[in-house]
C-alpha cells in the first residue's frame, strides 16, 4: 500500500480521475491475484502450472517428430505457447474483473457511483494479470532453455524489438480484452466464456503453434487480422535472432514493419475500446444492468 | 439550488424473452416522479418493498438512466454530468455486505477514498474516526471475509460518509441490523447532519419509525408514484380529522373477520387493516367520524366476533400509509419490479 500511496498523493494525480483509477485498479488486482493464504502453494502453482501446460506439448511434439528438438519447428511452437499465456491472461482478464466485481465481491455499484475512470480501472485491473502471466511466461522460457536447449542467448536478445513489440502487442490485446469486457458489462455472467473462446480460437489462427501458411488459404486472413499473430512473430525474432529465420510466418514483414502493424493495431484497439466502452456503460446504465447479478 | 429535483421522472424496465404470449413485456417501476430536496433536508422515500424507492435512488446516483423526465442532484443532470455528480455523492445500501474479503476493513475503506482523490493522511484519520463512531476501531486489520454480516453492514455504512460527500443516498440502512447497530446507524445519521447544515440526506426505508425519527420531510411512495410529501407531522396532521381505532376481536365461527366485506358492508369505514395477533385478530380502522363504530361493532357481532379490546389512538404514519395505500407497508408491492 505505501507505494499506491505515495504515488496517489501527488497532486496529479489527485485531480486525474485516469490516473488515479489505474493505479488504484493495479494495486487492487494485484491484491486479488497474489493472495495465496500458502506463500508455497502460490509459489507451487505459478512453477508447476505454466510447466505442466507446456509439457503437454513437448510430449506430443516428441511422439510426432521422434525427439526431434533441435528443428527450428520446436522453439516456434515452444515459444508461441509460452507467450500465449500472456494472450489468454490479458483478454479473459478484463472480463472476468467485471464479473469478479459485480457478482462475487457485489462491489460494482459503489464503484460505479464513485468518481473513479471506469475504462482504467478495468486496464489496471489487467495489469495485475500480465504481471502474474508474465512470471509465467518468464518460467516456461527458462525451464525450455535449461531442459531443451532453446537457441535463446540472453546477450545476443533484441531487446528494444521485444519490448517495443510486446508492449504495443500486449496494449492491442489489452483493447480486444477490454472491448470483451465492456460487452460482459451488458450480458450475464456466462458471457465471461466467450472471452476463453475467442483466445481460444485466436490460438489457431494467430499462427501460436505452426505458420499461417500451413492454415487453408480461405481462412489464413484471419490470422493477418490479429495483433497477436504480428506480436508473436516480433517476440520470436527478437528471442531468437537469426534461428528465427529458420521457421517463420509473416516472412514478408521487416521488423519495422512489423512493429508498425502492432503500432497501427494498438492505436486502432485501444480507441476502439474506449469508445467502446463508453456505449456499453450508457447501454447497462440504460437497461439497469450495472449491478446485475445472473442469479444462475 | 436544490440537491435533489426530479421533475416527472419515470422508469420502465423491458422484460427479457416473455415465455408466453400474454406475459407482460415491460414493468413500470416509476411514474411521474415530481420531488425537490433542497440542501440541508433529511429527506425520506416511504414504501413497501417494489415501492420504486431504490429505482429511484439509482436514478440519482446515475447507475440507471430513466426512461423519462429529468433527474438532477446538485443542480447536475443525471445523465449528462454523471461523473460530476459522483464527485458529490455517495450512496450506501442496506443488507449490503459487499467487499473486497481479501482486503482488510482499512484497506478496503481507504481504496474507495483514494477512487473520491482523497489524501492519504486525511483518508487515514477519516477511516479511523468513523470506525470510532461505529465500534470497528478494533477490526480495522481484519480482512472483511472474516467479518460478521452485521460488521461488513457497518463497514459499507462508514464507506458512504469517507469521502464527505454533499449529497448521501442511504437505501435501507438498518436492513438486517439487530436493534442496538439500526440504533447507531440512526443515531449516526442525525449527528451527522447536525454537524453538517448544509449537507443534504435521501433516505428509502420501509420502517415507520425510523421515518418518523430521522426525517424532516417524507414522500410516500407506492407501485412507482409519489403519493404524498410532506413532514411526518403534517402528513399525521391529515388524518387528523378522521377517527383511528385498534381493535382486538376474537375470531369465532365459520366466518372470520375480512377487510374488504368491512370495507363494503359498513358505511364510514374509510379504511381497515387485519393481522393475526396471538389467537385474536388486530383491527386497525380509519373511519370518517366517530358514529361509524357502532356500524363496525354490529358488524363484527353478526359475524359471531367477540370484541376484547378496543382503543382510540393517534394517528401514525402507518395510518397515514394505509390510508393512502389501502394496505399495510409490510404487504409487498406486487407486479412492480425493485432491483436489489
Amino acid at each position: 500500500m505505501a507505494l499506491s500511496q505515495r504515488l496517489l498523493d501527488s497532486p496529479l494525480l489527485r485531480r486525474n480521475d485516469a490516473l488515479r483509477s489505474f493505479i488504484i485498479a493495479s494495486w487492487l488486482g494485484w491484491q486479488i491475484e497474489s493472495n495465496w493464504a500458502d506463500p508455497f502453494l502460490f509459489a507451487v502453482y505459478s512453477f508447476v502450472r505454466p510447466i505442466a501446460g507446456v509439457l503437454i506439448l513437448v510430449v506430443m511434439y516428441a511422439v510426432i517428430t521422434d525427439s526431434a528438438f533441435r528443428q527450428p519447428v520446436f522453439p516456434y511452437i515452444y515459444l508461441g505457447n509460452a507467450l500465449y499465456i500472456l494472450v489468454s491472461m490479458v483478454i479473459t482478464g478484463v472480463s472476468w474483473a467485471i464479473i469478479d466485481d459485480r457478482e462475487h465481491y457485489r462491489v460494482a455499484k459503489n464503484l460505479y457511483t464513485s468518481p473513479l475512470n471506469g475504462y482504467t480501472y478495468l486496464f489496471g485491473r489487467g495489469v495485475a494479470r500480465v504481471l502474474v502471466g508474465t512470471v509465467s511466461v518468464l518460467i516456461t522460457i527458462g525451464f525450455g532453455m535449461l531442459f531443451f536447449h532453446l537457441p535463446i542467448r540472453l546477450t545476443a536478445v533484441n531487446w528494444p524489438l521485444l519490448v517495443v513489440s510486446s508492449v504495443l502487442g500486449l496494449s492491442a490485446i489489452a483493447g480486444l480484452g477490454l472491448i470483451m469486457g465492456a460487452w460482459t458489462m451488458t450480458m450475464a455472467r456466462h458471457f465471461w466464456s466467450v472471452g476463453e473462446a475467442v483466445a481460444g480460437s485466436m490460438y489457431l489462427f494467430s499462427g501460436a503453434i505452426f505458420p499461417l501458411d500451413t492454415l487453408p488459404a480461405s481462412i489464413r486472413w484471419i490470422g493477418l487480422l490479429l495483433p497477436v499473430t504480428y506480436w508473436l512473430e516480433a517476440a520470436r525474432r527478437a528471442l531468437l535472432g537469426a534461428d528465427a529465420a529458420g521457421f517463420q510466418t509473416l516472412a514478408f514483414l521487416s521488423n519495422w514493419q512489423l512493429i508498425a502493424v502492432l503500432a497501427g493495431f494498438c492505436a486502432v484497439l485501444l480507441i476502439s475500446s474506449a469508445y467502446f466502452y463508453r456505449w456499453a456503460l450508457h447501454a447497462s446504465k440504460e437497461r439497469g444492468l450495472i449491478d446485475m447479478e445472473s442469479g444462475y | 439550488m436544490s440537491a435533489i429535483l426530479t421533475e416527472n421522472v419515470g422508469r420502465v424496465y423491458k422484460l427479457r424473452g416473455p415465455k408466453r404470449k400474454d406475459d407482460p413485456k415491460e414493468v413500470v417501476a416509476l411514474q411521474g416522479v415530481n420531488l425537490e430536496v433542497p440542501a440541508g433536508e433529511l429527506f425520506g422515500l416511504l414504501g413497501p418493498n417494489g415501492a420504486g424507492k431504490t429505482t429511484l435512488i439509482k436514478i440519482l446516483t446515475t447507475l440507471l438512466l430513466p426512461t423519462s423526465g429529468r433527474a438532477q442532484v446538485q443542480g447536475l443532470d443525471v445523465a449528462t454530468h454523471a461523473q460530476e455528480i459522483r464527485r458529490r455523492i455517495s450512496m450506501v445500501s442496506g443488507g449490503e455486505t459487499s467487499g473486497y474479503g481479501l482486503l482488510t476493513v482499512e484497506e478496503n475503506l481507504w481504496m474507495f477514498a483514494r477512487f473520491y482523490g482523497l489524501d492519504s493522511k486525511v483518508a487515514r484519520q477519516r477511516i479511523a474516526e468513523l470506525l470510532d463512531v461505529v465500534g470497528l476501531q478494533d477490526r480495522s486489520r481484519t480482512k472483511i471475509s472474516d467479518l460478521s454480516t452485521g460488521l461488513r453492514q457497518k463497514m459499507n455504512f462508514i464507506r458512504g460518509f469517507i469521502s464527505d460527500p454533499d449529497v448521501v443516498f442511504l437505501d435501507e440502512p438498518t436492513l438486517g441490523l439487530d436493534v442496538a447497530a439500526a440504533r447507531q446507524v440512526r443515531d449516526f445519521v442525525l449527528r451527522w447532519m447536525k454537524a453538517h447544515p448544509d449537507r443534504t440526506l435521501l433516505l428509502t426505508t420501509h420502517y415507520m419509525a425510523e421515518a418518523d425519527e430521522l426525517c424532516n420531510r417524507l414522500a410516500i411512495i407506492d407501485k412507482g408514484k409519489l403519493l404524498a410529501l410532506d413532514t411526518p407531522t403534517n402528513l399525521k396532521r391529515r388524518l387528523r380529522r378522521d377517527t383511528v381505532y385498534t381493535l382486538r376481536v376474537a375470531p369465532l365461527g365459520q366466518r372470520p373477520v375480512d377487510s374488504s366485506t368491512m370495507l363494503e358492508a359498513v358505511p364510514g369505514v374509510r379504511q381497515v387493516t387485519i393481522t393475526d395477533v396471538e389467537g385474536a385478530q388486530e383491527l386497525n380502522l380509519i373511519l370518517e367520524a366517530d358514529d361509524a363504530l357502532s356500524g363496525v361493532l354490529q358488524h363484527l357481532n353478526q359475524r359471531g366476533s367477540s370484541l376484547l379490546a378496543l382503543e382510540k389512538r393517534d394517528p401514525t404514519l402507518e395510518d397515514v400509509f394505509i390510508n393512502l395505500v389501502g394496505r399495510r407497508l409490510d404487504e409487498d408491492t406486487a407486479g412492480t419490479k425493485e432491483d436489489k
